[in-house]
């Protein structure tokens, strides 16, 4: 109980829950763009794969760090582009094509990966972007760490949920996006194209998604892994349904979970720890995701148009 | 607003001819075999013979012939589990989660637990393999028919889950006392092994149980009324609850079809070609299976076919890559872009992009 | 322009649209002066629909042109429609549930580039224009909240909204009280009287003659006729609209058999915006029609789901001949001898994949002769359809066709067949006429009234009036989730009714008291 007490009050280990927190801020923006649009987008998985390679790939070419961020920010708009055009126009079954966009995003990653550097044994490291601590602010007890000594792209994540709640809630766009998800056949008839819209939806989303694994090599690592996203987008699918489609809701869920995983690395070093096996603590946040999608289910409000595909003027 | 002409809208094609039922899928195809000759171009090969190695490794000889189809075992049995899952639009994308359950089922009781001789043994521990399969899947379904829980998510996290649970047991209770430290279980008693399937042929029974199930799964389908079942609530279940199909039942004997059949390729690796359970049995079986059955377009004996040509591509892809300096991940590229076109490919031939 | 003479507020010239072999729309001319009301009668299947989605871009037509005011309308675009001012009130709404009143009639007004819009100047608009044209509602209401009425009301907001200056109806009293459709037509009045021009699409011709000074008649995807509205009667546009005098379906008075269906004091929960049942008492004898009257969404689907097994009672009771039941399902109300037309034949009634055969056993694949011991016997199950096929004259390629190829009229059909050759002491029609052309509606009628006097007890859910009144021997009336006691066939007016359909019966049979 002691030692629990010692964690918590660790500001470190608040610093981690946030930094844990960041790619799935991200991903889980993504998927939430996506569905509030009407497309269940499985293929997170895969893009995140994409984006962590392409942007640590793009720094460790010589790009900058930011373009780095763009690099894979355009690599998971063209995924999310096969995506949407195969999935709104064509209307095909958007569980297959997810599944297929996650198998073509981790397969052409790894090709590239080995045709790029055919000979290393160990992938090479990146200079990632660091820490940048607000002055007075990051001074503050447990939440100084957390909120105020993280990296850019921390920063980023917490600016992202805000933008994608007041472009949801506050615009036009936003309203065509949410109206698109509730009923297209609404969005049609006053005169827009749901085509583009959901197209639109599942790019930027996608886009998001692949920040969040660009994260993963170029602020919580330095270098890229085969593996390394390890299930996250599937655990961000999970949130977003925890989050009830609300951007605020699934922030709170993505920290909550964050909190959870920081808590089981630092309870393993414990002696609790070592009397347990470590794979009990590596499960739990999937064991976790489960737990949250039990709890909310029959509780939220899904889109009613999720994972209806639109065609105009069916009959 | 600019005014680009009217936007594309689908039509369906009432009867579609068969050039474009053949057609499309050979479109498909073709796209796919071209675009295997940009990645092999792409990594500074000759495409020709990038894809010349790839059939030929496939192929080419007995012994290539021979590793495809022994490599195509696990992958219809995984294949024929998501055939039939999806058949019943039940998501199971849990199958490597399924096989690795009925690999540990099979070292429990084949590692020396119970002695029997092999015609007793072999049955007892399919059925227990299957049934282990069939449990862990039935946890999703559960979800699903009760709580109305996606089922997608959860059998994707099982995978997970139960994926470090058969490492705590490679590390822990299972673990092979002289495995040198490695994380892998004692091996199999003789009597838990599957016979080969001729004497000097490099294939086991576990094929020739692929094939058979194959055949009961063509005739569930076609010929009872749990297929007919499967199928109307695959197609409506709306329809068929109000028509008095029991669905949630048909959801959750679906399930245990679907569970137990990855189960078996579980079984099958290891009582037919590992002899014993390590973390690598499967380099995503559970995974590519979900390929197979949708190049199949769910159907059991076009599943068989489909895991053969997939396993080729892999065993090709490997020996291939060893001949040339081509990244044998160009296999898995592949049959992701197989997947997506062939997906499109189908949906085509019965629809039309028109303007308007 | 020649002659300074304005042009007319719509002209289509000669629109042709096929689907596949069908023709829909064959040359079809016609214009709309400002100002002016015009109807649009045909039966269902006519192509009335066709053509106004032709107009407003859902579809291209594939010859013929269109001009607004004038101007030629690029095809294809319904923001190009919107924009030249053409609004269109769809015959199934177009709102998104969880979104405000207000969030629906702004959607797409604004560049979707723009950074914000201005909530307030909308919420006053939104009020001047509902002062104007007496179209009350919320604007911050969820639409999925509302009532039928006032979410139809929402539709002609987002119309005028835009300033639209040609309105198209399409059927829109099909889901209004008499006394909605009386306020309705008074706001189409004030629009005209503001210089709007409307096509009102209807099959229903006294409503036609009411609201129109000209009726424009399709049939068969031609127009067939254009007359003043002073100048014709309803037999005159009946024949126009169907070819022959359309005669009122014959229902022999009868003596009521044996009680068949009790519901006593029954309560439902309600379901996803959908009221359940809130103490529901009906008594269904053999040989007799009792029709369900009512305003759609409420209670008829909770009401239909019960009797189809569905749903179970929450409180109170339900009696078939007699007995209670217990383990309430869908397939033990077949067993009990209840034969269910659902309400929607595309998702409920068939499987639109599967073949006819597929869809015929659908109901008693599980038993003899259809199934031994778990295994299917396909040539019976094949046998059976064709039977179907040749009785109920559903005209099809074979029992192996998919069920999607069949209009609308040879499903309704097929699902008859598989409910009357059960022979069922109780019939649940919902709705069963719904979109079928005259034809198929005089046959589904007949094979009721067949039902009816060989002694079955039918349960007839109908939102349209007319025909309730026609076929009921018994009337109810549902509303909120509460059932009228049942009135003898003719002791109501459609005015009466009406007013019990509007919520207001039990505060009139009190007044009454």
């Amino acid at each position: 109980m002691e030692a629990l007490l010692d964690i918590l009050l660790a500001g470190s280990f608040w610093a981690a829950a946030v930094r844990i927190a960041s790619p799935l801020i991200f991903a889980t923006m993504g998927e939430l763009i996506c569905e509030r649009a009407g497309v269940l987008n499985l293929g997170i998985e895969g893009i995140m794969v994409a984006g962590a390679f392409a942007g640590w790939m793009a720094v460790y070419s010589g790009l900058g760090l930011w373009p780095g961020v763009a690099v894979a920010l355009g690599v998971g708009m063209a995924f999310g582009l096969i995506h949407g055009v195969l999935t709104v126009p064509f209307g095909l079954s958007q569980h297959v094509v997810g599944l297929g966009v996650t198998l073509l995003a981790t397969a052409a990653t790894y090709y590239t990966y080995r045709l790029a550097l055919p000979e290393v044994t160990a992938p090479p490291r990146i200079a990632p972007l660091a820490p940048l601590p607000i002055p007075i602010l990051s001074d503050l007890p447990l939440i100084g760490p957390a909120l105020f000594a993280q990296t850019p792209l921390t920063y980023l994540a917490f600016g992202c949920v805000l933008a994608v709640s007041l472009i949801l809630y506050r615009t036009p766009l936003g309203l065509a996006v949410r109206a698109a998800g509730e009923n297209p056949g609404a969005v049609e008839a006053q005169g827009l194209s749901v085509t583009a819209i959901r197209i639109g939806a599942v790019m930027a989303g996608s886009g998001l998604m692949a920040v969040g694994g660009a994260f993963l090599t170029m602020s919580a690592f330095d270098s890229f892994f085969f593996e390394m996203v390890n299930g996250r987008g599937w655990i961000c699918i999970a949130l977003v349904v925890f989050g009830a489609w609300k951007p605020g809701k699934a922030l709170l869920g993505a920290l909550l979970f964050a909190g959870f995983d920081a808590l089981q690395i630092r309870l393993q070093q414990t002696p609790l720890g070592a009397d347990l096996p470590y794979q009990l603590f590596l499960a739990l946040p999937y064991v976790l995701s489960i737990l949250a999608l039990v709890a909310m289910s029959r509780r939220a409000q899904v889109p009613a148009a999720l994972m209806v595909p639109f065609n105009r003027g069916e009959r | 607003m600019a005014m680009t002409g009217p936007a594309m809208r689908l039509e369906r094609i009432i009867a579609p001819s068969w050039s474009r039922r053949l057609g499309l899928p050979a479109l498909a195809l073709v796209a796919t075999v071209a675009i295997a000759a940009w990645l092999a171009w792409l990594a500074g090969a000759a495409p020709l013979t990038v894809l010349g190695l790839i059939v030929d490794g496939a192929a080419g000889s007995k012994f290539a012939l021979l590793e495809t189809l022994n490599r195509a075992t696990p992958l219809i049995f995984t294949g024929l589990a998501v055939a039939v899952a999806f058949r019943a639009r039940l998501w199971n994308i849990g199958a490597e989660a399924q096989l690795y359950a009925g690999a540990v089922v099979t070292v429990l009781l084949g590692t020396g637990a119970i002695v029997l001789p092999a015609p007793l043994l072999l049955p007892l521990i399919v059925g227990a393999a299957m049934l282990a399969g069939a449990a862990l899947l039935l946890g999703p379904a559960l979800l699903k028919t009760r709580l109305g829980v996606d089922e997608v998510v959860t059998t994707l996290l099982l995978n997970f889950i139960f994926l470090l649970f058969v490492s705590y047991l490679l590390e822990g209770p299972m673990k092979d006392p002289m495995g040198m430290g490695w994380p892998k279980s004692e091996r199999l008693v003789d009597a838990a092994r599957l016979p080969r399937i001729a004497e000097g042929l490099r294939l086991h029974w576990g094929f020739g149980l692929a094939l058979i199930c194959a055949a009961i799964v063509w005739v569930i389908q076609a010929r009872t009324t749990l297929g007919y079942e499967i199928r109307a609530v695959g197609l409506n279940a709306r329809a068929a609850r109000f028509a008095g199909v029991p669905v949630n039942a048909v959801i959750l004997k679906t399930a245990f079809l679907s569970g137990g059949l990855a189960a078996l390729a579980g079984f099958s690796e290891v009582a037919g070609l590992k002899g014993a359970l390590t973390l690598d049995l499967s380099p995503g079986f559970g995974y590519t299976g979900i390929v197979v059955a949708m190049l199949a377009l769910l159907h059991p004996l076009a599943v068989v076919v489909s895991a053969i040509f997939v396993a080729g591509i892999f065993v090709g892809a490997d020996s291939m890559s060893r001949a040339a300096d081509v990244p044998t991940y160009i296999a898995d590229l592949l049959l992701a872009v197989a997947l997506l076109l062939m997906v499109l490919a189908i949906k085509m031939t019965g629809f039309r992009l028109v303007r308007g | 322009m020649e002659g300074g003479a304005a042009p007319p507020a719509l002209r289509l010239d000669r629109i042709t649209k096929r689907f596949g072999p069908l023709v829909a729309n064959d040359a079809i001319s016609l214009t709309l002066d400002r100002g002016e009301v015009i109807a649009l009668l045909g039966e269902n299947g006519a192509g009335k629909t066709t053509l106004m989605s032709i107009l407003f871009g859902h579809y291209v037509a594939d010859s013929g042109t269109i001009a607004v005011f004038g101007q030629p309308l690029p095809p294809g675009h319904p923001a190009a429609a919107l924009a030249a001012g053409i609004g269109m009130v769809h015959q199934h709404f177009m709102l998104a549930d969880q979104l405000t009143v207000l969030e629906n009639v702004v959607l797409g007004t604004r560049s979707l580039w723009a950074p914000w819009f201005d909530r307030a100047a909308a919420r006053a608009r939104i009020a001047q224009l509902s002062r104007d044209f007496g179209l009350a509602v919320d604007p911050d209401a969820p639409t999925g909240t509302l009532t039928v009425g006032e979410r139809q009301r929402v539709e002609i907001l987002k119309a005028l909204y835009r300033d639209a200056r040609i309105l198209i109806l399409d059927e829109p009293t099909a889901v209004l009280t008499p006394q909605e459709t009386e306020a309705l037509f008074a706001t189409l009045r004030r629009a005209v009287g503001q210089g709007l021009s409307v096509i009102f699409i209807s099959h229903k011709l006294h409503e036609v003659l009411a609201v129109a000074s000209r009726i424009v008649v399709l049939r068969h995807g031609r127009l067939v006729g254009e007359v003043a509205a002073r100048d014709t009667d309803r037999h005159l546009l009946a024949e126009m609209m169907v070819g022959h005098e359309v005669p009122a379906p014959k229902v022999a008075a009868q003596q009521a058999g044996p009680a068949l269906l009790r519901l006593d004091a029954v309560e439902t929960p309600d379901r996803n915006n959908r009221p359940g049942l809130r103490g529901v008492t009906l008594d269904l004898a053999g040989g007799q029609i009792a029709g369900i009257a009512g305003v759609s969404g409420n209670g008829q689907g909770a009401l239909a789901d019960l009797i189809s097994g569905i749903e179970t009672p929450a409180a109170g009771a339900l009696q078939i001949a007699g007995a209670g039941v217990s383990r309430w399902s869908p397939r033990a109300a077949i067993r009990a001898g209840i034969g269910r037309i659902p309400e929607d034949r595309h998702k409920t009634g068939g499987i639109d994949a599967a073949t006819l055969t597929e869809n015929a056993i659908l109901e008693n694949y599980e038993w003899p002769p259809i199934s031994r011991r778990g295994w299917m016997r396909w040539p019976v199950a094949e046998a059976r359809t064709r039977q179907i096929i040749e009785t109920y004259d559903v005209r099809c390629p074979g029992p192996a066709t998919p069920l999607r190829l069949l209009s609308g009229g040879n499903i309704q059909k097929l699902i008859l067949g598989r409910v009357l050759e059960a022979a069922p002491r109780i019939i649940l029609a919902n709705q069963p006429v719904r979109g079928l052309d005259i034809g198929a509606l005089t046959y589904v009628h007949e094979r009721l009234l067949a039902a009816r006097a060989a002694g079955a007890a039918i349960l007839l859910i109908s939102e349209d009036l007319d025909e309730i009144m026609a076929l009921s021997d018994v009337i109810h009336v549902i509303s909120r989730g509460r059932l009228s006691p049942g009135f003898p066939r003719g002791s109501k007016t459609p005015a009466e009714l009406g007013l019990w359909m509007a919520g207001h019966g039990h505060d009139g049979a009190r007044d009454a008291a």
